[in-house]
C-alpha cells in the first residue's frame, strides 16, 4: 500500500526524532522510519554531553541555538530529559595547553562568541576540586551540562508521535527513490511517498547519500563508554581533557561515566560492536592518575554506539546539492547529541520556509563536491 | 598477578568448574590439548558439588551420595594435566575468543581456539512483597553456607517455594540439626496434571526414588503446607514474620529467616555478552542458548555445556561437558578420538540422564503470580523499581527491557540484570500482550562482572607487554 505523507524522515536518532517533532510543530505530518527502535544506536547510548565547549567554529551558531532549546527542553518535549547544567570544563594539564586555550578563547571572542571562558588554576580547582594540583587552568562553558540520552530520544520520539508523526520502528527503509515528483521509501509491505525526504540515518546515512549520487567521505565508528560503581560525590561539571582522550561525568547517584572517544570495532551490518578493552584500559589509567578519589571504583558496564564520522569532523546539514526535496542531517562525528534539538528546528525551517536564520552554511553537503 | 594463566593462548578454555566444566576440561586435556579451566570459586565442584574438596562435613550421609559422586570427576581433572585457576573471574569474552580474566587483583587476556562455557545456573528471581528485607535469602545462598562452613539455621526459619533443591536443602539442614519451622510449598496443583504424561519416564529415572525419599524424610520432621498461592515477608528493618495464603485462608508465622527458592535458570550473562544467540523456552520459562550439535552455539568456536545450556541436572551436565570437549577434540586433534569413549555412547547416556527432566520442568513450573508480581513488589533491587513503575513505563512507551533502561534504569545496577531480568521480560510481555521472545532481554556485554578500575588501569598495554609481564 502506498501511504502519502508530508515528509519522510529516515532514522530514529535524536536528529530524526527532533526533525519529525519540529515538522509537526510547523503543521506537517511526517513519517519517521527506524530500522531498530528510536535511540537504539549512538543517540541513545552516548555520554549525554550537552556541550558548546570546544566546538568547531562552523557549528557554534547551531550549538548556541540548541543550548537555548535545552534550557527549556521540558517545554519542547514534556520531559526534562535528565538535563542538568553544571557547566563543562576543559582541563589544561600544562602551560603549553593553557596557552592554546587562551588563544582559542581570544579567537572566539573576536568572532563574538562569549560562551567559553578562560580560567586559572584556582578557579579550575574550585569547579573541579579533585583535579591534580599540577593543572594550571582551562576553559569553562558555564551553561553546558549533560542529559540522559536514551530518555531524551524517547521523549522526542513520544512528543513527535503525539503531535501527529507516524513512527515506523523495527523495519528498515528500503529502495529509496524519487518517482513522479515524490520521494518513495519501502517499509515492509508499505511504500511511503512524500515531497520531502530527510536523511538522518546516522551511521547508515552515508550509504543512502551515496545511493542517491552524493557520496561523502564518512566512516562508521563506535566510541566506547564505561560507567563505575557509586563513589562519594566529588564533581559537578562535565570534565574533558585537552591533551588526552578523556571525558568524565559524575551522576547524581554517584556513578561516574568515563568516555573520551576511544573506539570499539563496529559491525555495521549486524548493528553490534566489539569493545577494545586495551583502549578502555587507557581511559582507566588516565582516570587513575588524575582522580585519586576514583581508585577504589569498580567498572560496572561498558558499551559503544555506532555512528558516522566525517573526514572533516563536521556534520552534513542542509539541502541536497543534487535533488529537490532531499535534505541531509548526519555525520555528527561524535558530537551530535547536543545539536539535536536545534538541528531539527533548523531542518524544519529549511523544509517549510526554505531558509533559516541560523548560520549553517559551512555544513552543507556541497562542500564535498570536487 | 599471582597464579596468572601460564600461556597467552590455549587450545581449549573452559569457564566454570562444576560438573560440565570438570568433565570438559578433563576430557580435552587427556586428549593432549592445552586446556585452561577458569573458575570463580575457591575449589572445584560448582554449585552442586560446592566445597567438595574442603567441606567440614565429613559424615557422608549429611550431604548425601549425590554430592560425593563429584569426587571422581575432580580426580579425573587433577590427573588430566589441565591448567586450573580458581578464584578467577572471567569478565569478558568476545567473538574473537579472547577472554578477560581477573585473578588475585590483576587481569589478563588469554585466547583460545575453542571456548566451552560451563557457567551453570542461577536461582530464578522470586519477587514477593518484602523479599529485599534482611533475613530473606535464597535457598542457594543458605546451601552455600551449609556446604562450605557447615552452618545451618538455628532461629525461626521458614522455607518457601518449590523444586528439587528446596527439598534437598531442607533434608540437609535437618540432618545437620538445623531448624525449619515450616515449609510453604508453592507448587501449583494443576502442574501435577500437566506433568502426569511424563511421569512414566520420570519413574524410570534415578531422580524418582531419590526425590520421593527426600520428601518423605523432610515431611517426617517438618510441617509442610501445600498449595500456597501468596507469600509476603514482613518486618521493620528486618524480617519478623511470613504471611501466606492457601485458598481463602491466610496465616502469619513469626520468622527471622525466610529461604526462598523457585528453581534455577541458565546463567546466560557471559554467553550473551559474547554474542551467543538465545531464545525463550516456554517450558523452562528462561532464556536458553540456541544450540547445534554437542553444545555448539551461534558464535564459531564457543560451546555451552551444563545447566547453562538448559537445566538438566548434574549428571546431564557432566555428559554435556564431555560432548562439548569431544567436539573440540574432533576439530583440533581428531587422532586422539580413537583413545576416548565414543561420542555415540556419551550421547546415549545423555538421553538417559535427561529422561526425567520434562516431568520436573512441568511439575515445578513456577506459577504466574510468583513470576510476575503485583504492583507494589520490588522487581529491580539495584534501582528499587517496582512492578508498578515498570507497568507505568510501558504505558508511556517503553517497549522492551533495553528501552526500559531509559525510563527506569532497570538492569543497569551492579547485578546486571541477574535479579530482575526474567521478571522484567515476562512482566513487559504481559503488559504489552506479547511473548517473552518478542519482548527480548537486556543487551548484555562485558564486563559481565564488575572489574576494579585500578585493575583495568594496570592492564598491560599491548600484547608484547602482556607477555613480558606473564613471563617475567
Amino acid at each position: 500500500m502506498t501511504i502519502l505523507a508530508d515528509a519522510i524522515v529516515i532514522g530514529g536518532g535524536i536528529h530524526g526524532c527532533s526533525t519529525a517533532l519540529h515538522l509537526c510543530r510547523a503543521g506537517l505530518k511526517p513519517v519517521l522510519i527506524e530500522k531498530d527502535y528510536a535511540g537504539r544506536h549512538a543517540s541513545g547510548v552516548n555520554a549525554g554531553g550537552v556541550r558548546q565547549l570546544a566546538r568547531h567554529v562552523a557549528e557554534i551558531p547551531l550549538s548556541i541555538r540548541s543550548m537555548d532549546l535545552w534550557e527549556r527542553i521540558g517545554d519542547l518535549v514534556d520531559d526534562e530529559c535528565g538535563f542538568e547544567s553544571h557547566g563543562q570544563v576543559l582541563v589544561a594539564e600544562d602551560d603549553g595547553e593553557l596557552a592554546a586555550c587562551a588563544e582559542r578563547v581570544a579567537d572566539l571572542q573576536g568572532r563574538g562568541f562569549t560562551h567559553e571562558e578562560l580560567i586559572d588554576g584556582a578557579e579550575l580547582r574550585r569547579l573541579v576540586p579533585a583535579v591534580a594540583e599540577t593543572c594550571p587552568g582551562g576553559v569553562v562553558s558555564r551553561r553546558d551540562g549533560a542529559a540522559q540520552p536514551a530518555r531524551t530520544v524517547a521523549a522526542f520520539r513520544r512528543k513527535a508521535e503525539q503531535l501527529g508523526a507516524t513512527i515506523r520502528e523495527g523495519e528498515p527503509a528500503g529502495h529509496v527513490r524519487r518517482e513522479d515528483g515524490l520521494w518513495r521509501v519501502d517499509v515492509g509491505a508499505d511504500t511511503y511517498a512524500a515531497p520531502v525526504l530527510v536523511n538522518a540515518a546516522g551511521a547508515w546515512a552515508g550509504r543512502i547519500a551515496e545511493s542517491l549520487g552524493e557520496p561523502v567521505p564518512v566512516e562508521t565508528v563506535a566510541p566506547m563508554l564505561m560507567i563505575t560503581s557509586k563513589v562519594p560525590h566529588f564533581i559537578d561539571p562535565v570534565v574533558i581533557l585537552r591533551g588526552r582522550k578523556l571525558s568524565f561525568k559524575q551522576f547524581g547517584n554517584g556513578t561516574v561515566l568515563i568516555g573520551g572517544g576511544h573506539l570499539a570495532v563496529p559491525d555495521q551490518d549486524r548493528g553490534t560492536t566489539i569493545l577494545d578493552w586495551r583502549r578502555l584500559a587507557e581511559s582507566a589509567r588516565t582516570v587513575f592518575e588524575l582522580f585519586p578519589v576514583m581508585r577504589e571504583a569498580q567498572i560496572l558496564r561498558a558499551w559503544a554506539g555506532i555512528e558516522a564520522r566525517m573526514k572533516d569532523d563536521l556534520p552534513v546539514l542542509g539541502p541536497s546539492a543534487r535533488h529537490p526535496g532531499l535534505y541531509h542531517q548526519f555525520g555528527f562525528s561524535l558530537h551530535g547529541f547536543q545539536l539535536g534539538p536545534a538541528a531539527g528546528a533548523v531542518m524544519a525551517e529549511l523544509i517549510v520556509e526554505g531558509g533559516t536564520q541560523t548560520r549553517i552554511g559551512a555544513l552543507g553537503i556541497e562542500r564535498f563536491r570536487s | 598477578m599471582n597464579n596468572a594463566p601460564k600461556r597467552d593462548a590455549y587450545d581449549v578454555a573452559v569457564i566454570g568448574a562444576g560438573p560440565a566444566g570438570l568433565a570438559a576440561a578433563a576430557t580435552a586435556a587427556k586428549a593432549g590439548l592445552t586446556v585452561l579451566l577458569l573458575d570463580e570459586n575457591a575449589g572445584p565442584g560448582g554449585q552442586v558439588w560446592r566445597a567438595i574438596t574442603s567441606t567440614p562435613l565429613a559424615d557422608r550421609t549429611q550431604l548425601g551420595q549425590d554430592f560425593w559422586s563429584g569426587e571422581d570427576l575432580v580426580r579425573d581433572l587433577r590427573e588430566s594435566g589441565a591448567e586450573v585457576i580458581h578464584r578467577a573471574t572471567v569478565w569478558s569474552l568476545d567473538a574473537a575468543l579472547e577472554i578477560g580474566v581477573s585473578v588475585g587483583g590483576g587481569s589478563a587476556f588469554v585466547s583460545a581456539r575453542r571456548v566451552i562455557l560451563a557457567t551453570g545456573a542461577l536461582e530464578r528471581p522470586f519477587p514477593i512483597p518484602g523479599w529485599t528485607l534482611p533475613g530473606v535469602m535464597t535457598a542457594g545462598a543458605a546451601q552455600t553456607l551449609l556446604k562450605s562452613s557447615g552452618l545451618v539455621p538455628d532461629e525461626p526459619t521458614v522455607i518457601a517455594g518449590q523444586g528439587p533443591l528446596l527439598w534437598l536443602l531442607s533434608a540437609q539442614i535437618l540432618r545437620l540439626g538445623g531448624r525449619i519451622d515450616r515449609i510453604l510449598d508453592t507448587t501449583e496443583r494443576k502442574n501435577i496434571l500437566g506433568a502426569l504424561p511424563h511421569a512414566p519416564a520420570f519413574a524410570t529415572s534415578p531422580y524418582f526414588r531419590k526425590g520421593l525419599a527426600l520428601m518423605r524424610e523432610v515431611r517426617a520432621k517438618v510441617k509442610v503446607v501445600s498449595g500456597v498461592t501468596a507469600l509476603e515477608a514482613r518486618g521493620e528493618g528486618t524480617l519478623s514474620s511470613v504471611t501466606y495464603r492457601v485458598g481463602a485462608r491466610e496465616e502469619t508465622l513469626p520468622a527471622s529467616l525466610l529461604l526462598l527458592h523457585q528453581g534455577v535458570v541458565p546463567n546466560v550473562n557471559l554467553a550473551m555478552a559474547a554474542g551467543v544467540a538465545h531464545a525463550w523456552d516456554e517450558v523452562q520459562l528462561a532464556w536458553l542458548p540456541v544450540l547445534g550439535k554437542d553444545g555448539a552455539t551461534s558464535v564459531e568456536g564457543i560451546a555451552v555445556a551444563g545447566d547453562g545450556a538448559g537445566i538438566g541436572g548434574a549428571e546431564a551436565a557432566a555428559l554435556r561437558g564431555r560432548l562439548a570437549a569431544l567436539a573440540a577434540i574432533e576439530a583440533l586433534a581428531p587422532a586422539a578420538l580413537a583413545t576416548l569413549p565414543s561420542v555415540a555412547g556419551v550421547r546415549a547416556a545423555l538421553v538417559r540422564a535427561e529422561r526425567g527432566r520434562p516431568f520436573l520442568d512441568l511439575l515445578f513450573r513456577p506459577s504466574r503470580p510468583f513470576r510476575i508480581p503485583a504492583d507494589d513488589t520490588t522487581v529491580c533491587r539495584c534501582e528499587e523499581i517496582t512492578a508498578r513503575d515498570i507497568r507505568e513505563a510501558v504505558a508511556i512507551g517503553a517497549t522492551g527491557p533495553n528501552q526500559l533502561k531509559a525510563y527506569r534504569r532497570t538492569g543497569m545496577g551492579p547485578c546486571q540484570g541477574r535479579l530482575c531480568g526474567l521478571t522484567v521480560t515476562e512482566l513487559m510481555a504481559e503488559a504489552r500482550g506479547k511473548t517473552p521472545q518478542e519482548i527480548g532481554y537486556y543487551r548484555l556485554r562485558a564486563p559481565v562482572k564488575p572489574i576494579a578500575l585500578a585493575e583495568l588501569a594496570a592492564l598491560p598495554k599491548s600484547k608484547a607487554d602482556t607477555e613480558a609481564v606473564v613471563r617475567g
